[in-house]
């Protein structure tokens, strides 16, 4: 046994020393440029190609972008990062090998459809705070063309969606996590606890409805995170989810309510921050760059100038393939949160 | 913090959240959209058989005429702004088959163009091929053997 046992209640976990996020970058698309968060982002595309030939070298060149930023943003050379963990939605995270392969940095690719920006999130935070590391980074993309490909039509195949449907967000973002301390006096935000999440199948077959296939392990993952820890949803400024989109966001909202636990009033979804109205995105955005593109470009800016002080972030994924889909499997979804916390940076002092 | 809903009561809960689609207004959509297609096919043939051409022709003609404007729009990208309002209307006319080889021709060709294009041209439209033959085969049987009773 470890000195201290860092597992908290039934399954939640508390970081011995939280680990603080040092940086952050982000990258989007041209539909993204023209959304709600358009004056936020570190670079932003009106090339959905990137200047590249192929939609899956255009996602490898955007997470390439998108880490060399982070590096420049935080003053840091490749060697300087122990780990690297990146994760997409193309079939064997193609977009985060190429996207990675320039820097050398040692690199762990995940797969966790849209939750794997929180699961990074939590490894890298774990294996700083086991004393493993001192800096880790965590990147991931989507592009709604690649994804296009790969899970639906050809793009210019002419199709209906339905309302519940959701938007591929064209984008990523990225975190630099590091177990060195804040330099005196400067607020910074870090990770404190977290919990992994436990795959929940309800039935849902709809790839249509994904927001309504994650959120039962959304609702089970908040739940018993709060549980755990004896907190309920006041002591949080913020509740955000990562792509359930607009109908995920309802279903879980009752379900939370339902299960005992009131979120109604910090309860948000990173797929419902990207668009605006008139952009017709149908439910909202969703991907794997949906959750870390807001993270970068909205929660983290907003923790560090105050505004928010504890913000508990979960992104949330939906476990399908092209092929589960066509044989009629039900979608399985999964939902990992870390709790982010606002240090004014004289704490320590 | 398990969930206690079975699939059955969570599936009911979805049902009453999850919005429906706008159905009057996707066919109405649909109605004109395809209607419009039909129409502007009807004008084609009109024209070929006014040039004196025969019927048969000037059917073909028509056909070969739709296809072409079909596969223009879809590399415009105008037939998949045309189909999310038109939906069913643009899908079912030929323009539709058009729209589906061309979209999948252009999106493969990145893999090559054998194993790419060639392999994958007719992804969407090969189902309708097959099943289209199939029934051609199945019909002429039945009428064969019918013609003989």
């Amino acid at each position: 046994m470890p000195q201290t046992m860092k597992k908290c209640g039934e399954g939640s976990f508390e970081l011995s020393n939280p680990v603080r996020i040092a940086s952050a970058a982000c990258a989007a698309g041209p539909f993204e440029k023209r959304g709600l968060l358009k004056e936020a982002f570190d670079l932003a595309f009106d090339d959905p190609y990137l200047g590249e030939k192929t939609w899956e070298k255009a996602e490898g060149s955007l997470a390439r972008r998108i880490a060399a930023k982070l590096l420049e943003k935080s003053g840091l050379a490749p060697a300087d990062v122990d780990f690297f963990f990146a994760g997409d939605l193309e079939r064997q995270c193609m977009a985060s090998t190429l996207g990675l392969l320039p820097y050398e940095i040692p690199y762990f690719g995940l797969y966790g459809a849209c939750s794997t920006f929180t699961e990074g999130l939590i490894l890298a935070s774990a294996l700083l705070d086991g004393g493993f590391g001192r800096r880790a980074g965590v990147i991931t993309t989507s592009h709604f063309s690649t994804a296009e490909r790969e899970y639906r039509t050809p793009l210019i195949y002419g199709k209906q969606r339905q309302p519940s449907a959701q938007h591929t967000v064209t984008g990523g973002g990225a975190v630099l996590l590091t177990a060195l301390p804040a330099p005196e006096g400067v607020p910074y935000a870090a990770v404190t606890r977290f919990r992994v999440g436990r795959m929940r199948d309800m039935g849902i077959t709809d790839a249509g409805n994904m927001g309504a296939a994650m959120a039962p392990a959304a609702a089970e993952t908040l739940t018993g995170f709060l549980e755990d820890f004896g907190k309920t949803g006041d002591d949080y400024d913020l509740i955000l989810t990562g792509d359930l989109g607009e109908v995920g966001h309802r279903i879980l909202k009752e379900l939370t309510h339902g299960m005992g636990f009131p979120l109604e009033g910090v309860l948000d979804d990173c797929g419902r921050l990207l668009y605006k109205e008139e952009q017709d995105a149908h439910a909202g955005g969703s991907g794997a760059g949906c959750s870390s593109l807001v993270f970068a470009s909205s929660v983290l800016p907003r923790l560090l100038r105050g505004e928010l002080g504890k913000v508990l972030f979960a992104s949330t994924g939906a476990l399908l393939s092209a092929t589960s889909l066509l044989q009629g499997e039900s979608i399985p979804g999964i939902c990992h949160v870390v709790e982010v916390e606002a240090f004014s940076g004289k704490e320590r002092a | 913090m398990k969930l206690s809903l079975s699939r059955e009561e969570y599936a009911r809960k979805v049902a009453g959240i999850t919005p429906a689609s706008p159905l009057a207004r996707d066919m109405l959509f649909a109605f004109l959209t395809g209607g419009g297609i039909c129409l502007l096919g009807q004008l084609f043939l009109e024209f070929y058989l006014s040039l004196g051409l025969s019927e048969e022709l000037s059917g073909s003609l028509t056909s070969v005429s739709l296809i072409a404007l079909g596969a223009v729009f879809s590399l415009t990208g105008l037939y998949a702004k045309l189909a999310r309002f038109g939906g069913a209307g643009t899908l079912l006319p030929i323009t539709g088959f058009s729209n589906s080889m061309i979209s999948a021709a252009v999106e493969f060709k990145s893999e090559g163009l054998v194993s790419g294009l060639g392999a994958n041209a007719f992804r969407i439209a090969g189902p309708v091929i097959v099943y289209g033959i199939s029934a051609g085969i199945l019909y002429g049987a039945v009428y064969w053997l019918s013609s003989r009773l």
